[in-house]
């Protein structure tokens, strides 16, 4: 009966959390239809950007938006496109924007997703043998290893592993997505597009490693002193089970809300690497479409991910609250 | 007045308590150490910078350890550690100027929102929210875009994307501290809400915002950067991320065009990193070692 009451709460946990992620999501396109508004010059060059785009279809535009029409008028019709998913067209790429960004979501998710895992089990690894013995000389490094993680931007870290691994040694390919001459298929091809990921993911995860390590350190500190701890330790388990099982289940929240909440910056750090690596994704495209004056791109962009980030953090708020059902009252 | 004011809890031992409770964390000591390194050479730039940082000669491309250039020079023969000494300028006014900002927009908000509560708490969380939510890189590229990329402009778009944090901050010590004995005793004594927020609670709260200030400014000399590496520093200014934008064209074959900028903007990020650790632990008795 109880395991019913507490079911029903977490759907009410998530529903009041979804509620709240609404007037977010309102306030994400507030912001940019603001942008459009006050970019400088006509508005409508936020929205077609600076490409030369026919007379016609600026009018179609200029219509469409309203661009004529007092403000609130024009917000509604702006919201409207946007519910439509009607985020304009890139002339550059010759492509609507939302297929445009989708199209190259892929890579991107590819990018991040290899990162989070790696960063995780590299970050809890040396977490857990920091914590097994605060201020000894592993316990040093990992620190050094963590505040290096902070400081070194990921971009720089990208340059290096290229003169490295690349221009240095020779082992990895410095950027690109796949080889260009050599046609592999199958098994192949696979290999070859996972050692064009290699120098990206690390030079993208090493911030993430760092967090990683820091948090599960200090969780796994705070809970090797609690009681429960003691108990299993008197309960007669080896030490290395009593961390492993019990320290670990305890760290493993903090570090799935830190991973969860820190999105928005895994996107940053992957539109710069990508931009290191030429690696095709959305970040790149950010970074031509800047060179292109390609407005509504970005702007796109910005809506999508902004939405994207609302959403894993709403999904991190449920899996905290699933896991920790102190936080739904 | 006759009517007593109970005491606020201040830290004990004043500047000279505080610096001896910093000493102790020595990578705190060596962050110091790195910012006013820094803080020199940006004083300093015009002074220690072998060449105008700009100017360009036919000696390009040449390698570290060059007669005249000790960093070497880039593609256009512009000497690299004049880059590096005046980038130092760029990336610590940014830092500074733009952690400022976002900490007095933070504390305005975080107060207001922790000391009256109600409405305008919930409003003005919804909008802090908000800020936390949308992707600061992104947005910051995409107003330095169509704004324009001068310094004024790094400075006030870094800053009104950073205060998010502050703001928290600030807001959940105000609302520890509203229904503190020496808040009631102000509000009786008949001191206004402006007064009671800015000369009564705001020096108590003071601390950990100036931990946060700290990593704000490691914070936004790493956007700054990264702007830059994106082509949207302030074109008239030598800055590392810049250097960095151009050094990507030519990674394969002068690596010192890379590796020089990069260790600068790691050692000034480090730096204020590692003095925000070491205030933290000097202001906040429960994290300190050994005791």
């Amino acid at each position: 009966m109880s395991r019913a009451r507490g079911s029903k709460a977490l759907g009410a946990f998530a529903l009041e959390r979804l509620l709240n992620a609404v007037p977010l999501v309102i306030g994400v396109i507030v912001i940019n239809f603001l942008l459009v508004s006050l970019a400088p010059g006509d508005p409508v060059t936020a929205l077609i950007g600076e490409f030369p785009a026919p007379p016609e279809y600026v009018e179609r535009v200029r219509a469409q938006y309203g661009l004529d029409r007092p403000v609130p008028e024009r917000m509604v019709r702006y919201l409207g496109s946007v519910v439509r998913g009607d985020l304009g067209f890139s002339f550059a790429n010759r492509q609507p924007v939302l297929e445009l960004v989708l199209e190259r979501l892929g890579r991107t998710l590819v990018l991040m997703i290899s990162t989070v895992v790696l960063a995780t089990i590299v970050g809890v690894v040396l977490g857990v043998w920091a914590a097994r013995r605060p201020h000894s000389g592993v316990d040093r490094g990992a620190t050094g290893f963590a505040l290096a993680g902070y400081s070194i931007p990921e971009f720089w870290l990208g340059q290096i592993l290229i003169l490295v691994f690349a221009v240095g040694l020779g082992w990895l390919p410095a950027g690109g997505f796949r080889s260009i001459r050599a046609d592999y298929v199958g098994w192949a091809a696979v290999v070859d597009q996972a050692r064009h990921m290699i120098l990206p993911m690390l030079a993208l995860s090493f911030r993430y490693m760092a967090i990683t390590t820091r948090l599960t350190r200090a969780s796994l500190l705070e809970v090797m002193n609690s009681d429960y701890i003691l108990a299993s330790r008197a309960r007669g388990l080896s030490e290395r089970r009593v961390l492993w099982e019990h320290g670990l289940r305890a760290a493993a929240l903090p570090i799935i809300t830190v991973i969860g909440y820190n999105f928005s910056f895994i996107v940053a750090g992957s539109a710069l690497v990508e931009t290191v690596f030429g690696w095709p994704g959305v970040g790149r495209l950010m970074y031509d479409s800047i060179f292109t004056r390609d407005y509504p791109v970005l702007l796109g962009i910005l809506l999508i991910v902004s939405i994207a980030v609302i959403l894993v953090n709403l999904l991190t708020d449920v899996a905290y609250a699933l896991f920790d059902p102190r936080v739904r009252y | 007045m006759g009517l007593s004011v109970p005491a606020a809890p201040t830290a004990v031992g004043g500047v000279r308590g505080f610096w001896r409770q910093f000493r102790r964390h020595r990578l705190g000591v060596a962050g110091l150490a790195a910012v006013v390194l820094l803080g020199l050479v940006a004083v300093f730039a015009p002074l220690l910078a072998p060449y105008d940082p700009f100017s360009t000669s036919r000696n390009a491309f040449a390698p570290p350890g060059s007669p005249g250039h000790i960093l070497g020079t880039d593609h256009l023969g512009r000497d690299v550690l004049s880059g590096v000494i005046w980038g130092a300028r760029v990336s610590l006014i940014v830092g500074l100027a733009a952690a400022f900002t976002a900490t007095v927009i933070g504390i305005a908000i975080g107060a207001v929102s922790g000391y009256f509560g109600g409405w305008v708490d919930e409003l003005l969380m919804r909008i802090t929210e908000l800020f936390q939510i949308i992707p600061r890189f992104v947005l910051a590229l995409i107003v330095v875009a169509f704004f324009g990329s001068g310094l004024t402009n790094l400075i006030l778009v870094i800053g009104i994307l950073s205060w998010p944090q502050t703001a928290r901050l600030v807001r959940s010590q105000f609302l520890r501290h509203r229904s503190l004995p020496y808040v009631d005793g102000a509000r009786v004594v008949g001191m206004r809400a402006p007064r009671i927020i800015f000369s009564e609670i705001l020096p108590n709260v003071m601390a950990p915002v100036i931990v946060v200030a700290s990593l704000d400014i490691a914070q936004a000399i790493l956007l700054e950067a990264s702007l830059g590496f994106f082509g949207l520093g302030d074109p008239n200014l030598r800055s590392w991320g810049g250097m960095l934008n151009t050094a990507q064209g030519f990674v394969q074959r002068a690596w010192w065009m890379s590796v020089f900028p990069g260790i600068a903007i790691s050692l000034a990020v480090l730096g204020f990193n590692l003095v925000g650790d070491g205030l933290n632990e000097a202001t906040d008795p429960r994290l300190r070692e050994g005791s």
